[in-house]
């Protein structure tokens, strides 16, 4: 099984990433501040005024490192992709199935029951923890109403709306899992682009760690990151990154911005209010929320489908390669991953 | 797993000089310096035969001495570290620079 290998983070301006020998270094004012052997690493993300040796880049694709550059803020600009690599059947066959209707629609329906029925664990939990109410059960109620839908067949466009609509009522609940009272982190449902409150620049910031990874799993197994199921082919979006995503949004990226609200590591003074109403992260907000986000893939868990224990950064790979499994045929259904 | 490399290269010559800026190259392709002439190296058992083999083709077996401790999978309950030089745990450690 592959291992899950770390992430590099450089979020200070002005760093040069250079190779030398089968290292990647850190330059930051001409002093060399980190200095890793490229075979230790699955990804470089760089934000901002961040700049990289060809010499690097090039390692880094024969190596199968993913490199993605996003802004000072976490907006998604570009990555460098290596030769092409995987298997073409494997990849032509990713595009008969996203070709059929039915088939596609069959794929993104579980990818949906994954979705919902973590979103829905979520709610449980804090059900659990901190005592029920009305709000969290009309929509730990709702979600359960649309993953009963989802247990017979669907058009891709129904999908789309149930979908839609299980957003909506589980984002009516989130204000209930911000336990903190604070003006700052008041909430009242999901924006971006950009996003204006703080709750929504954490989880936009989230999210945009959680396309890399998909991302970067979905090329390691050979599949194209751009041919969807649930979401439509668009130029430059990853839909099928897209796709994978949706299982952990709740799970991953959610949790992690509710934990780091509620348990004070992050508060209204870490944001900037900019024209237009647009919200950001400080600096160190963001830095906080990269180490959260480290720590939380590195913890274990037991896959409820493979049962094997695997570390929660390796999920992502290893649903990509059960959707590689029943792409091929192996599997009846691609079985999405439901926290438990 | 983790294997921790240690050497003395004699200097006396310009070779030997050679060998030791070889031989420390080839340990920071593979993992990282933790003092002068002492490396920890993660690696997987493949790279580790690589690694390996590119040291002993390296070394001089007359003049210079090169020792392997294999820490295995479990290194983290094995290493301690007081004082200056902290090093990253490359692992699990978050590189967020």
């Amino acid at each position: 099984m592959k291992k899950h290998l770390n992430t590099l983070y450089v979020t200070t301006q002005n760093a040069y990433l250079h190779k030398e020998g089968q290292s990647v270094v850190v330059n930051v004012e001409k002093e060399a501040r980190l200095r890793i052997p490229v075979h230790t690493l699955d990804g470089i993300v760089c934000f901002g005024a961040v700049s990289m040796s060809p010499f690097l880049m090039h390692h880094c694709a024969e190596n199968h490192v993913a490199v993605s550059f996003l802004s000072e803020y976490g907006k998604f600009l570009a990555r460098i992709q290596g030769p092409v690599s995987g298997n073409v059947l494997l990849r032509r066959e990713q595009y008969r199935v996203a070709d059929i209707p039915e088939r596609a629609a069959d794929i993104a329906r579980h990818i949906l029951i994954g979705k919902i029925a973590n979103a829905r664990a979520v709610l449980r939990r804090a059900m659990r923890d901190h005592g029920d109410n009305r709000e969290l059960k009309t929509a730990e109620c709702r979600t359960t109403q649309y993953l009963r839908r989802l247990e017979s067949p669907m058009l891709i466009e129904e999908l789309r709306g149930n979908e839609g609509e299980a957003a909506a009522s589980y984002f009516s609940a989130f204000p209930q899992l911000v336990t903190v009272k604070s003006e700052a982190f008041q909430f009242s449902g999901r924006n971006r682009r950009p996003p204006t409150d703080p709750v929504n620049a954490m989880l936009s910031f989230a999210y945009t760690l959680l396309v890399h990874d998909c991302r970067s799993a979905l090329e390691g197994v050979g599949l194209d990151p751009c041919v969807g199921f649930l979401h439509s082919d668009r130029p430059g979006r990853p839909s099928l990154a897209l796709d994978l995503m949706e299982e952990f949004r709740a799970f991953l990226a959610d949790r992690v911005v509710l934990s780091l609200i509620n348990r004070r590591q992050i508060q209204a003074k870490d944001f900037n209010d900019s024209a237009g109403g647009a919200v950001t992260m400080s600096d160190s907000a963001r830095r906080t929320l990269l180490g959260a986000w480290q720590k939380r893939k590195q913890e274990e868990i037991t896959h409820p489908y493979l049962e094997e224990k695997c570390k929660i950064g390796l999920l992502p790979h290893l649903q990509a390669q059960l959707l590689v499994r029943y792409l091929r045929g192996d599997l009846e259904a691609y079985p999405p991953f439901i926290w438990r | 797993m983790l294997v921790l490399i240690t050497y003395d290269v004699s200097t006396l010559n310009k070779a030997g000089q050679r060998r030791l800026s070889r031989i420390a190259k080839t340990c920071l392709d593979y993992g990282q310096r933790v003092q002068n002439s002492v490396f920890e190296c993660l690696v997987e058992p493949a790279q580790w035969t690589s690694l390996r083999a590119e040291l002993l083709r390296l070394y001089s077996p007359e003049e210079d001495s090169l020792r392997f401790y294999f820490l295995g999978k479990n290194w983290e309950n094995r290493v301690e570290h007081h004082g200056t030089k902290e090093t990253l745990n490359l692992e699990s450690g978050t590189l967020i620079i």
